[in-house]
């Protein structure tokens, strides 16, 4: 017996006569019988306490948030999560419902999806937010898509200092349709070059895309960005907890923004699941452009108000190849996380939680520097991450700061995968530290003090 | 009910985030934000509150019989969800040193070798978040196979007319023109049409198998190798797998390309539209073609391998939705080799036992021999003015999730239903009781149908409204 399914044996016996057949493995004479599976090889089946005692002790091996302190982000942020938010995410009328196809039953998970929608837009300053896509790289590759379809111009200019990983999602997906992907180089500053991409830009050039803040934790001049790419749509890959204290990419007319919602009361999660932000200014025409799913109020037969999957005519269940995506399933969940933080947190938590970062983050750097080991990499304003040069052996320093429970910095110079096109940019002593609400004060001194003795 | 902005009192707080504990620093006045959002102001008691009462207004697996066709509802496991919080898996970071996460990365091996082994293939990505994700991917290998053997004319993708609509719209964004092939008069792929239509530009076909009918498709050996001759290679949409799974391997019917929804056969569950896991298996000669990272074992230390030299690249960042692989592997570890060959034997049966139950009632236009699901009409009842949606949106009177409908699009009026292996032969008689009773409501008094649901918290939407006047935000009035 299984605990998961039901059936006995005489059911089964039942069942197999009403049905007409003598055995189970009647049911599956359309197979070929040539091909019919012997063993696979997977063990034996385990109670669940084995499978609990074994994936316990696999969790065990990794180092994690309850034991060490992280200085570590760049995509991936260890913020303080209120515990309400586990609470909500848990309830089985939430993560065990479908997509909300039958709308009758289905009002909570819309309800949340159109309050997360309002909260999107509110916090990214744009007019219309879908329901989520899978995550920020995701979103912003899509966003390129669309950008191109929508304008019917076929290559997108990417800053050097966008994700190493949304760059190569971004170029993976642009293949597909023969978008040309550019690169634009950043200056002194940290931030793109201005030059470059005003003579990047031509009558081909459909989108810029820009981080904000960006990859090296720069904040971008979105205002002057816009200047010079007036004629094409702009692009803004967000980290949304900054927005509590940076400008809205919204107020300087960004086109799109896409993000990953992670830092929104998600934990880490190795990487994943988060969810992709993917909001637009408040346009008719680009709406129908837009992938993924999107929820709108309406009323009932009654005349009350209700929410429902709406534009649908933009997806793939209905359009088939002609769809603005393939995506279906979306990262629903995420937006009951984002939505029950943000409303705990409130105007007024979300600001100060970017306060909080934008703080220690500097007091971290300066401290660093009067080490007289480590020397500021850009001279432009940062927001909860920077890079650093350093002359200590990074190895060593790693090591050290391990034994001392802290994980991080990021190596840029040893960045997975991406070694040579960040080599480039960088030199191989770059760091990229990372502070947020999670790291105390005592956390920092924890951390000089390594760093002092070395 | 109340949106959550519609009980929000300026200067309520619902939480307090730690307190500053070094100097404050002012960032240049041009990058501040000028204007606060407008984010709800409520206790954490008010939060807890309204979206507890939201969640009930929510059908769900954890609520009742959700027999939606080609989604696999099945039961999700509590255990998976207990280990997956485990802070060793939820709060750990992507970039951490490979020796702090060697069980995070062991546990994606050893998931990985597992599903190798269920689907018959040599490689195996994590890395897809979704189906439609897995098959993007999956087709996305196909292309850069075909182009890394200068291969350049193979640019049309066929894909059946009973096929998810992710197959045509996954196809096209890889740059594929779409050739659909029709099925026959047995709901299957018509082998003759698919002789017609393939050539020196056929890529590949994606097939579903056991089909959308629910049908499997007995020619599929053949299949392949037509496919096969013709220089293309052969796609399969798993998600229905949970029909076949420990009966017969894709990877041993011909198929070179695989994806995997672990949100419907490996039991990790919905979450309201997602986050579900995709992912890809291939065969040895697909293999460098992989997105980058895998997950590879160098003795006995695990590690990230970014060598393919043939990789399509990423295709999201990180490495896959890691904690839905922490449940789908805690699955797989309790059912073990003869669990998972049960529950598709379970799946089958419950699905054949309703399937003639059902066409006792209901028109079942294929009523052979089906795997995990059927598809019924109500066709019949249309001189009744019923249609499909009239007949499901009644059963939410009856406290029954409606089964899929208006899909396949080659059955008109079409009703679909997948009862998965997890609920007993107690519910699937309900079923059938509530479906005679709906049927002979139908036939006595059909305004109650086309006025259905009564009982739930807000009647039928207006949809056209909402998609022509788009109201896709709350605004302070």
């Amino acid at each position: 017996m299984n605990p998961y399914i039901p059936h006995t044996d005489d059911e089964v016996e039942e069942m197999l006569s009403k049905i007409g057949v003598k055995s189970l493995d009647d049911l599956f004479s359309p197979l070929p019988q040539e091909k019919r599976v012997k063993k696979m090889g997977l063990p034996e089946s385990l109670d669940e306490f084995s499978v609990f005692s074994n994936l316990r002790k696999l969790a065990y091996k990794n180092a994690d948030a309850q034991r060490y302190s992280y200085f570590m982000g760049g995509g991936i942020y260890n913020h303080v999560i209120p515990s309400a938010v586990h609470q909500i995410v848990s309830r089985g009328d939430f993560y065990t419902a479908y997509t909300p196809y039958q709308a009758e039953v289905s009002q909570g998970s819309l309800q949340t999806m159109f309050e997360f929608q309002t909260m999107i837009c509110e916090i990214t300053g744009m007019g219309i937010s879908n329901a989520s896509m899978y995550d920020g790289a995701e979103a912003t590759a899509e966003a390129a898509l669309m950008a191109a379809r929508f304008s019917k111009k076929y290559k997108v200019l990417i800053a050097d200092t966008l994700h190493p990983e949304y760059l190569q999602t971004v170029k993976t997906y642009a293949s597909g349709p023969e978008v040309k992907v550019e690169i634009v180089e950043h200056d002194e500053t940290g931030t793109l070059s201005l030059n470059d991409l005003r003579n990047k830009i031509d009558e081909e050039t459909a989108a810029v895309i820009v981080q904000y803040p960006n990859f090296f934790g720069v904040v971008e001049d979105l205002k002057a960005i816009r200047e010079v790419s007036k004629d094409i749509l702009m692009i803004v890959a967000v980290n949304p907890i900054s927005l509590g204290v940076l400008e809205t990419p919204g107020a300087f007319g960004t086109d799109i923004v896409t993000g990953d919602g992670q830092p929104l009361g998600i934990p880490m999660n190795f990487g994943g699941p988060s969810f992709g932000i993917f909001a637009i200014r408040d346009d008719r025409r680009l709406v129908r452009t837009m992938p993924g799913r999107i929820i709108g109020e309406t009323v009932d037969v009654k005349g009350k108000r209700g929410f429902v999957m709406t534009l649908q005519a933009r997806e793939q269940h209905i359009r088939r190849e002609k769809a603005t995506s393939n995506i279906c399933s979306n990262h629903a969940l995420g937006t009951l996380y984002a939505a029950t933080y943000l409303s705990l947190v409130g105007p007024q938590g979300l600001k100060e939680i970017g306060e909080n970062n934008l703080a220690k983050s500097h007091y971290l750097l300066e401290k660093l520097e009067k080490t007289g080991h480590f020397k500021r990499k850009f001279s432009g304003e940062f927001f909860n991450e920077f890079v650093v040069e350093t002359d200590l052996n990074i190895f060593k320093l790693k090591r050290k700061l391990l034994k001392n429970n802290i994980i991080g910095p990021i190596d840029l110079g040893m960045f997975g995968g991406t070694k040579n096109k960040l080599r480039k940019l960088l030199s191989k002593n770059d760091l990229l530290f990372c502070t947020t609400e999670a790291n105390t004060a005592e956390d920092i001194e924890r951390l000089l003090s390594v760093v002092e003795a070395m | 009910m109340e949106l959550i902005f519609e009980i929000s009192k300026e200067g309520r707080r619902g939480f307090i985030p730690p307190k500053m504990d070094v100097k404050p620093y002012k960032i240049e006045s041009k990058y501040t934000r000028k204007n606060a959002p407008k984010l709800p102001e409520v206790t954490e008691g008010d939060v807890v509150r309204h979206y507890t009462n939201l969640s009930r207004l929510n059908y769900a697996v954890d609520t009742g019989f959700y027999p939606l066709g080609s989604c696999t509802m099945k039961y999700n496991p509590k255990l998976n969800e207990r280990v997956a919080s485990l802070s060793g898996f939820s709060e750990i970071h992507p970039y951490q040193d490979s020796k702090t996460v060697q069980g995070a990365l062991k546990l994606m091996y050893d998931l990985g070798e597992s599903l190798k082994k269920i689907t018959g293939m040599d490689a195996m990505t994590l890395q897809p978040a979704a189906g439609a994700h897995g098959e993007y991917t999956g087709i996305a290998i196909m292309r850069q196979y075909h182009r890394s053997r200068k291969d350049f004319d193979r640019n049309e993708m066929i894909v059946p007319d009973s096929a998810h609509g992710t197959n045509p719209a996954s196809s096209a964004m890889n740059g594929f023109k779409v050739i659909v092939v029709e099925s026959d008069d047995r709901g299957m792929v018509d082998v003759d049409e698919l002789k017609k239509v393939i050539g020196p530009n056929t890529a590949g076909m994606m097939l579903t198998n056991p089909n959308t009918l629910g049908i499997f498709e007995e020619n599929i050996l053949e299949i392949s190798k037509i496919i096969h001759d013709a220089g293309g290679l052969m796609y399969y949409d798993g998600a229905n797998l949970n029909a076949i799974m420990g009966q017969v391997r894709p990877g041993d019917m011909g198929f070179d390309v695989v994806h995997l929804n672990l949100h419907k056969t490996f039991s990790t569950p919905h979450g309201m539209g997602g986050p579900g896991a995709g992912p890809v298996g291939v065969k040895k000669f697909l293999e460098d073609f992989l997105p980058v990272p895998t997950i590879d074992k160098k003795k006995d230390k695990y590690v990230l391998d970014f060598s393919h030299k043939k990789t399509i690249g990423r295709v999201r960042s990180f490495y896959g939705n890691f904690t839905v692989l922490v449940k789908a592997y805690a699955y797989i570890l309790t059912m073990g080799e003869e669990g998972i060959k049960h529950a598709s034997e379970m799946a089958v049966l419950n699905a054949n036992y309703l399937r003639t139950e059902i066409s006792k009632i209901l028109k079942v236009p294929h009523n052979n021999i089906c795997m995990h699901e059927f598809v019924a009409t109500t066709l019949p009842l249309e001189e009744k003015g019923i249609k499909a949606l009239d007949f499901v949106k009644r059963m939410l009177d009856y406290g029954i999730h409606p089964p899929t409908v208006y899909f396949p699009l080659i059955v008109h009026e079409d009703i679909m239903v997948e009862p998965t292996e997890t609920e007993s032969k107690d519910t699937l008689d309900r079923f059938v009781e509530i479906v005679k009773k709906i049927y002979d409501e139908a036939n006595e008094d059909p305004k109650i149908l086309k006025e259905a649901p009564h009982t739930t918290p807000v009647g039928r939407l207006d949809d056209t409204r909402a998609a022509r006047y788009p109201v896709l935000r709350w605004k302070e009035e």
